[in-house]
């Protein structure tokens, strides 16, 4: 039942191998967390130590996506944190279409892309699709793939109905999916103006400047060195004035740039970058 | 069980609770002294979609702070940690807290494993972890990890328990120095850590 002791030295001798041949760096990702995500690896795999993982590694390269799809973490569900998405819908979106003829988007670690979908059903009921540019990525090409098919697990379907009627919903969610194959497809129509592409927020630098960026329970995985740098990143892929949304129990409190960003809503954890 | 552990350094609290847990856990915070320095992370199980209320309901009677910590916040002697609703709270090694969303384990998020488990690592044979009533498995690994590095573990006696599953599986998983009412939990909190 137990797996055995993974110490801190061998964690780093795993990441120190995969930075070496795989460049992606994980040596910044918080440690508790990550420990965990290593020992279910190896209890999928049955490896009774990191030089296991290692070895397949180095014989398989291609075994690389796989670790990389079990190491970061996929739990999402649609208009996760109801009230977050009520503010949305009610001030941010609102006022930052007053604003712009035309709004860009990035949903920076967008995984399986239930909050990408959320982003375009809201749009489409503030009458705002088109006017929208939507940019979604992630480290793992894995569940880029599975966003891009737009499809819900029918299973999850009733708390993504519930979550959307809380955050001010007023239709079924029926309207926009249609069933296939034992899941929930999207509309294509609401994907138009989404592109998925890979990004690692690590690694990769900006790229384009957007009027909003989601990063929500995104960067709890990094520790307080990785969580400045990348804070760093997402500030520098905002336009004055644009909009930073982080997770509920994150904070920017602690990060060196805090003091280019205002509070819009504490609560709901929504920022206004205000300084370049 | 009761080995004489009177020259240990505490560092640091864990209590998991479940069904049945929230009254022992409401006098064991009324119990704790103005003056109690160690950080105690506790974890509950609790319903998703209640986000409020939990933690001015545990503040009420109770002359320490009770909060539900922000990821990475730094931790602090003294203060109730209280894993906040529909995250994991884990145990940084670097004297900080982190949340993560990661897959329900044991049916539950937050995890009492998953607390119990990091604040083993963290704090090694400084850590003092308590399990109390409840009517699932969690917390059974993490008495194990608790041990495993050194800390000391309690159980709430199942007799006394309105849902004995927890402790009971606790108990089968790994060793455990003291089976105490709760009441006996508090007199042994207080006579070890102040």
């Amino acid at each position: 039942m137990f797996i055995e002791e993974l110490e801190v030295y061998e964690i780093e001798k795993l990441t120190r191998f995969i930075e070496e041949t795989f460049h992606y760096d994980f040596s910044n990702y918080a440690m508790s967390s990550f420990r965990r995500r290593i020992k279910r690896l190896m209890e999928i795999y049955r490896y009774t130590s990191v030089d296991d993982i290692i070895h397949k590694l180095k014989k398989d390269p291609t075994f690389f996506q796989e670790f990389v799809s079990e190491i970061t973490v996929n739990v999402t569900e649609m208009f996760r944190d109801p009230s977050f998405w009520k503010e949305l819908r009610d001030t941010i979106l609102p006022e930052q279409l007053d604003e712009h003829r035309r709004i860009n988007i990035w949903h920076a670690g967008c995984s399986s892309g239930e909050e990408v979908i959320s982003m375009a059903i809201m749009l489409d009921e503030l009458n705002a699709l088109d006017k929208a540019n939507i940019i979604a990525t992630d480290i793992d090409l894995a569940i880029i793939s599975k966003a891009k098919k737009g499809e819900m697990a029918l299973k999850t379907m009733a708390l993504n109905q519930e979550n959307y009627e809380k955050s001010g919903g007023v239709h079924t969610l029926d309207r926009y999916f249609t069933e296939k194959g034992g899941m929930a497809v999207i509309d294509p129509r609401l994907m138009q103006n989404i592109s998925f592409r890979k990004h690692d927020l690590v690694k990769d630098a900006s790229f384009a400047k957007f009027d909003l960026v989601l990063c929500r329970n995104v960067m709890i995985y990094f520790n307080q060195v990785l969580q400045n740098d990348v804070l760093k990143k997402l500030h520098g892929s905002l336009f004055r004035f644009g909009n930073l949304i982080i997770g509920s129990k994150e904070s920017l409190i602690w990060c060196d740039i805090a003091n280019k960003f205002v509070v819009v809503n504490n609560e709901e954890k929504i920022y206004k970058k205000v300084r370049d | 069980m009761g080995r004489n552990r009177a020259h240990k350094k505490y560092q640091a609290v864990v209590i998991g609770g479940s069904a049945g847990s929230f009254q022992p856990i409401n006098e064991l915070l009324e119990a704790l002294p103005r003056g109690f320095s160690l950080p105690v992370f506790l974890c509950l199980h609790r319903l998703k979609t209640v986000r409020h209320g939990f933690v001015e309901a545990l503040s009420i009677r109770s002359a320490k702070e009770v909060r539900e910590p922000m990821d990475k916040e730094k931790i602090q002697g003294g203060i109730v940690y209280l894993a906040p609703s529909n995250y994991h709270m884990c145990v940084e090694q670097d004297d900080c807290i982190s949340l993560s969303t990661d897959e329900l384990v044991n049916n539950s998020r937050p995890s009492i494993d998953v607390t119990f488990e990091t604040a083993a690592y963290a704090y090694g044979e400084g850590l003092l972890a308590i399990l109390l009533s409840g009517a699932n498995d969690d917390g059974a690994e993490g008495m194990y990890w608790v041990k495993e590095k050194g800390g000391t573990t309690v159980i709430q006696d199942p007799e006394e328990c309105s849902m004995n599953t927890m402790p009971k599986a606790a108990a089968k998983h790994a060793e455990i120095d003291y089976t105490l009412s709760y009441k006996e939990i508090i007199d042994l909190l207080i006579k070890l850590t102040v």
